[in-house]
């Protein structure tokens, strides 16, 4: 099997238009349907929050809404689980530094 | 099949009580929700997620116009199936629903309240509550981690979640991912993952696959089993993927992100051999241990569980799916780990009963179709036991971890740490090392750290495994403004 075929290419992938998006600052292509994580690692982005006590670089872990590790700041809002919340134009995503709980019954 | 975007439903979705709910939309609760409605039971089927298939038959998003999503899947005929009988039923499919607990309604054991809050993310925040009559439990698993040094670098992700990224985003972590911890799933994940065009340099096993040997009775009453690790077997060969078992990533390198994993041998409790680290490149690690049934909402209303072979804890279930506490049954992994095949099975067995109490009709239970799916069911535990025993973790794994090493990922509590707790505070269980060190307070509610610092805190030479199931409170974090909104006294009103 070919070594260079891509994920898209599996499963015969025909995407409607990408659109843009900007990642603190810098302007990525995402596709419809893609969550804000997938659209960031095709972008070979693997870091998008910081943590609260060692300010280290975090992002997506268990991929399915679980482990909240992909906590980023979309269009203001902090705290949303990239990896469930689809890519939409014109999304500015940031990374999200720091707190964490901010009114959630934990 | 009614069914339109969650915070559109028109809100006749949450009056009348139906017959069942169904709680998860995998294999099991798809199966369960379209066999109970083609029975005659009114149905609602709730998930997260914006679509049904659950993490066996996770699908790219519509927009991304995949022509061949099977080409990621196996068995994918029996999906398709499951899709044109639910399209065809008048089950009320709920996506974007998240539940975050089922409390008893005004009738008691008769009639349940499913309370939801609904978005993408669960932050719509608008609370929603579905009454039933019965409830099917078919909330999947979630992967267990056991952590070591570098895990939480970025590039290191969870094995089954690289899959449920690349099944549902076409996306990939990295170019060169090594696929290391324990269990079957590893293998299949290691297949896509090479098939999408990664290069996978190896896949890290910590147990052997002599385990399987030792029950070759199991084995041989599940061929499809052979046949799919056959599949996968094949499809690593053909990429050049090499399998080394009894073996652990003990170290992860890099500093922004990952750029190599040392790879240990392991004796046979999983202790690190001496001298035996080789240091593998790669850009990505996608790792997990196998994986751990999601019971919390069944636990919450006091169902029994069982002890799984390897060590976790499943809900104790009754010939026909039922739990220890009448009207609430569940099906798939809920139950214990074993696969999409034996989640189908029970789904199927679970929406039969629920409809032959709702309707008084308890012959339904006893018809030749219900006869065999039980034998079937039952010899897919037995393949799933044998499976679980073999990838039990063993003790040694705690040597991988130093110190500085991070066990909780949200509160950043090291080893270390817990250590402390446990050899200076005395602490012996995982609920006294979370009051002393805040170890499974974060967000995640100890799903990630939880089996890690229950090992830690029994200490040296104790069991490898928790001691007791975990209890959380919410099966989702939920904004405080919705318990807030919730009137005790009107558990079974309308919202708002
Ligand atoms: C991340 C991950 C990836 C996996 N990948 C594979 C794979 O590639 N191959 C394989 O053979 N097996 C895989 N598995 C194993 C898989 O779980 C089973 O094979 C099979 O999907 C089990 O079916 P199920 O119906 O029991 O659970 P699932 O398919 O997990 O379905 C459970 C459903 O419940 C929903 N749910 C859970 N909690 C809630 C809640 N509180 N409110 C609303 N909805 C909820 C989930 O969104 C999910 O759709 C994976 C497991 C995980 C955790
Ligand atoms: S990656 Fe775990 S919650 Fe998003």
């Amino acid at each position: 099997m070919a070594r260079d075929r891509s994920p898209a290419e599996l499963v015969g992938a025909a995407p409607e238009d990408p659109f843009e998006i900007s990642f603190d600052g810098r302007t990525l292509t995402a596709l419809p349907g893609q969550s804000v994580a997938a659209a960031l690692w095709s972008a070979g982005i693997l870091a998008w929050r910081t943590t609260r006590h060692g300010g280290r670089a975090r992002g997506a872990f268990c991929g399915i809404g679980q482990c909240y590790d992909c906590l980023a700041t979309i269009n203001d809002r902090p705290n949303r689980r990239a990896c469930l919340v689809p890519a939409r134009p014109g999304d500015t995503i940031t990374t999200q530094e720091g707190h964490g709980h901010a009114g959630l019954a934990v | 099949m009614p069914d339109s975007p969650s915070d559109e439903r028109a809100d006749d979705a949450y009056g009348a009580p139906y017959d069942l709910a169904v709680i998860g939309a995998g294999c099991a609760g798809l199966t369960g929700a379209v066999t109970a409605s083609e029975l005659g039971l009114s149905v609602a089927l709730l998930d997260t997620s914006g679509q049904v298939g659950g993490q066996f038959y996770r699908t790219p998003a519509p927009a991304l116009g995949a022509v061949r999503p099977e080409a990621l899947h196996h068995d994918w005929s029996a999906f398709a199936d499951l899709r044109r009988r639910l399209e065809a039923s008048a089950v009320v499919h709920l996506a974007g629903h998240h539940v975050w607990t089922v409390a008893r309604g005004s009738e008691g054991d008769t009639e349940w309240v499913v309370h939801a809050v609904t978005g993408v993310d669960g932050c719509g925040e608008r609370p929603v509550r579905v009454r039933a009559r019965t409830v099917l439990l078919a909330t999947g698993a979630s992967e267990r981690q056991l952590p070591f040094p570098g895990w939480t670098l970025p590039g290191v992700v969870g094995a089954g979640g690289a899959q449920a990224m690349l099944k549902s985003g076409l996306v990939l972590p990295g170019r060169r991912v090594v696929v290391a911890g324990s269990g079957p799933l590893l293998l299949a994940v290691a297949s896509s993952l090479a098939a999408a065009g990664a290069r996978v340099p190896a896949v890290v096993e910590a147990s052997g696959y002599l385990g399987y040997a030792r029950r070759p009775g199991a084995l041989a009453a599940n061929p499809h089993k052979l046949a799919e690790a056959l599949v996968h077997g094949a499809a690593l060969l053909r990429h050049g993927v090499r399998l080394r078992t009894r073996s652990a990533v003990t170290r992860v390198h890099g500093t922004a992100r990952v750029e190599a994993v040392t790879v240990s041998r392991v004796d046979r409790d999983w202790r690190p051999v001496q001298g035996t680290g080789r240091r593998i490149a790669c850009d990505a690690l996608a790792v997990g241990h196998g994986l751990v049934p999601q019971t919390e909402l069944a636990t919450s209303l006091g169902c029994a569980t069982r002890r799984t072979p390897d060590g976790t804890y499943a809900l104790e279930l009754d010939g026909l799916q039922e739990t220890s506490v009448p009207g609430l049954w569940a099906a798939g992994e809920t139950g214990g780990i074993g696969g999409a095949q034996l989640a189908r099975t029970e789904g199927a067995i679970a929406g039969t009963a629920a409809a032959a109490r709702v309707l008084g009709q308890p012959a339904l239970t006893r018809s030749r179709r219900v006869r065999e799916l039980r034998r079937r069911r039952d010899r897919m535990r037995a393949f799933a036991d044998t499976m679980a025993a073999a990838h039990v973790p063993g003790p040694g794994w705690v040597q991988w971890l130093n110190d500085a090493t991070d066990v909780c990922r949200c509160e950043e509590v090291t080893a270390g740490a817990i250590r402390e707790a446990v050899a200076d505070y005395g602490a012996r269980d995982a609920r006294t090392v979370k009051l002393l060190t805040r170890a499974g307070m974060g967000w995640c509610q100890g799903r990630m750290c939880g089996a890690a610092v229950a090992c830690l805190a029994a200490g040296p030479g104790a069991a490898s495994v928790p001691p007791s199931p975990e209890r959380r409170p919410l099966a989702v974090p939920v904004p405080l403004g919705v318990l807030g909104a919730l009137d005790p006294d009107e558990a079974d009103g309308p919202v708002s």
